[in-house]
């Protein structure tokens, strides 16, 4: 029976220093530790998350996928800027690079917008991995250009089939819709290229997830992602504020959920309500701890990060 | 017939791609934290030996192939068809040559070897990874000449035609890495 840990003392113990500074770095900047419930009895309605079912007796509760929506409830309550260091889980998400448990920093900024947070990002990053590193910032629609000679603005889904197929091998593309196959082409070819830390940012607008539309360019979103070597890091946004608008994002998530044959799921109303009353304006972006602590230490797997996994193939 | 989903993908699971059966070599699970998954494979195809990659959309699945490995003494050849028998039951299966391929090079009568049957019909032949086999042609050896390190051609019983150092005569046993063809030492008769 293999029941000692997956992950290094050295790197348990490291884990602990990390937890250490994050907190004296959100601290000395006046940001409120938080601690929301991990189950609610609604949950994450993208169609591309699977969130994991808990049983209370009879009453199916849902394990968070992301501390947002009891995050944005506190913006909404007049908590200020609030961080959160909690478990997260996505179902179905395993493999060297993913469990579906994992750990996130999550926090949130009140009056920032998407770029002064990736500001803050890079602080973090260099507190945590105690060096100066350098960080470059691409849009991604120059980053799809630039890599994968892909203008992905006016392209027609026959012709991003067509080239997506002939930069993926054996992919049958016939079957994909547009975000699929930019999905393909991120994962397959254009985050394989990226070196060292790289902030993607203005994601197109299919891909808005819960981040506000820009004013002067409605074809893309205030989002942005931090990789590392390729590695996705963190995710953030210029928050969505508008209840309206998130409502129907939701309804919208769950008509996709029900055309691919998904159940659709419970709308968060307690959100919708926060927002309803007024959320301020502000910026808020997930990490995850364990990709991090690959990159710190040099790991080659999350499981060599994390004290225990808990499946049928462990990635060493 | 059973069907396999990319979650379930493991190194030697046997399934169907493209009518043909294949072995699973390695599955990756790639996704955007809020994009869609997919599985990128490599994989064997058992018929040619071809390995490729294929992606699928994450949950996609395949079909079970009916392969199985079976350990069996390989009897004799006939020209067209290599005969192998199972030592439990005695069942004979016949290979042809593209079920063979080069495995024919290292067989040599009553070894043992794995068969591979897909749909109860040979499909590939794996000869152990060590055989000892003859020299039966080879240039005069060097005397004495053991240190050097110095090879020269031979033709082995079976027809395979390996590299083997001076010192080797013909009628000596050498034993070979079936893998790679390369000569490992001498084998005592």
């Amino acid at each position: 029976m293999q029941w000692e840990p997956s992950a290094a003392l050295e790197t348990i113990q490291k884990r602990a220093q990390i937890y250490q500074q994050i907190r004296a770095f959100f601290s000395a900047r006046d940001l409120l530790e938080v601690d929301t419930p991990l189950l609610s009895q609604a949950t994450n309605t993208d169609a591309q998350i699977v969130s994991i079912e808990a049983l209370n007796q009879r009453q199916a509760l849902f394990l968070q996928t992301s501390p947002e929506f009891a995050m944005k409830r506190l913006l909404a309550a007049g908590s200020g800027s609030i961080y959160q260091i909690c478990h997260a889980f996505r179902g179905a998400e395993s493999g060297r690079l993913h469990n579906i448990e994992f750990t996130l920093l999550e926090w949130y900024r009140v009056a920032y917008d998407y770029r002064a947070l990736m500001d803050e990002v890079e602080s973090l990053i260099d507190t945590l991995s105690d060096r100066s590193n350098s960080y470059r910032r691409v849009r991604y629609r120059d980053l799809f250009i630039e890599q994968a000679n892909v203008d992905i603005t006016g392209i027609r889904l026959s012709s991003l089939r067509e080239k997506t197929g002939e930069l993926v091998p054996g992919a049958d593309t016939d079957d994909l819709d547009f975000d699929q196959c930019l999905d393909l082409l991120l994962s397959m070819v254009v985050a394989p290229r990226l070196k060292g830390y790289v902030f993607v940012y203005d994601y197109p607008v299919s891909q808005a997830a819960l981040a506000r539309v820009n004013a002067t360019n409605p074809s893309v979103a205030e989002r942005f992602e931090l990789f590392h070597d390729g590695l996705e890091l963190a995710n953030g946004f210029s928050e969505l504020t508008d209840a309206g608008l998130q409502r129907r994002r939701f309804e919208n998530d769950n008509d996709l959920r029900a055309a691919k044959g998904l159940p659709r799921y419970p709308i968060d109303e307690h959100l919708l309500a926060a927002l309803q009353t007024g959320m301020p304006d502000c910026a808020g972006v997930a990490l995850g701890i364990d990709r991090l602590l690959m990159v710190i230490l040099g790991l080659d797997s999350i499981d060599q990060a994390i004290s225990f996994v808990d499946r049928e193939t462990e990635y060493s | 017939m059973a069907s396999y989903s990319t979650n379930e993908f493991r190194s030697g699971l046997k399934v169907i791609v493209d009518g043909d059966p294949c072995s699973i070599i390695e599955n990756e699970f790639v996704k955007p934290g809020k994009g869609q998954a997919f599985n990128r494979v490599k994989i064997r195809n058992l018929k040619t030996g071809r390995v490729l990659d294929k992606t699928f959309k994450s949950g996609e699945s395949l079909e079970a192939a009916d392969v199985i490995d079976i350990e069996m003494q390989y009897l004799y050849s006939d020209g067209q068809f290599w005969h192998f028998m199972v030592p439990d039951n005695f069942e004979q299966y016949a290979a042809d040559a593209s079920a063979i391929g080069e495995s024919h090079l290292w067989l040599k009568a009553q070894d043992n070897c794995q068969v591979t049957l897909y749909n109860g019909e040979p499909i590939g032949v794996t000869p152990p990874n060590f055989v000892e086999l003859e020299i039966t042609d080879t240039d005069p050896g060097l005397k004495g000449d053991t240190a050097q390190g110095g090879t020269k051609p031979a033709t082995l019983e079976t027809g395979a035609f390996i590299k083997v150092p001076l010192f080797l005569e013909i009628g000596e046993l050498v034993r070979v890495d079936t893998r790679t063809g390369e000569y490992m030492s001498r084998a005592k008769k």
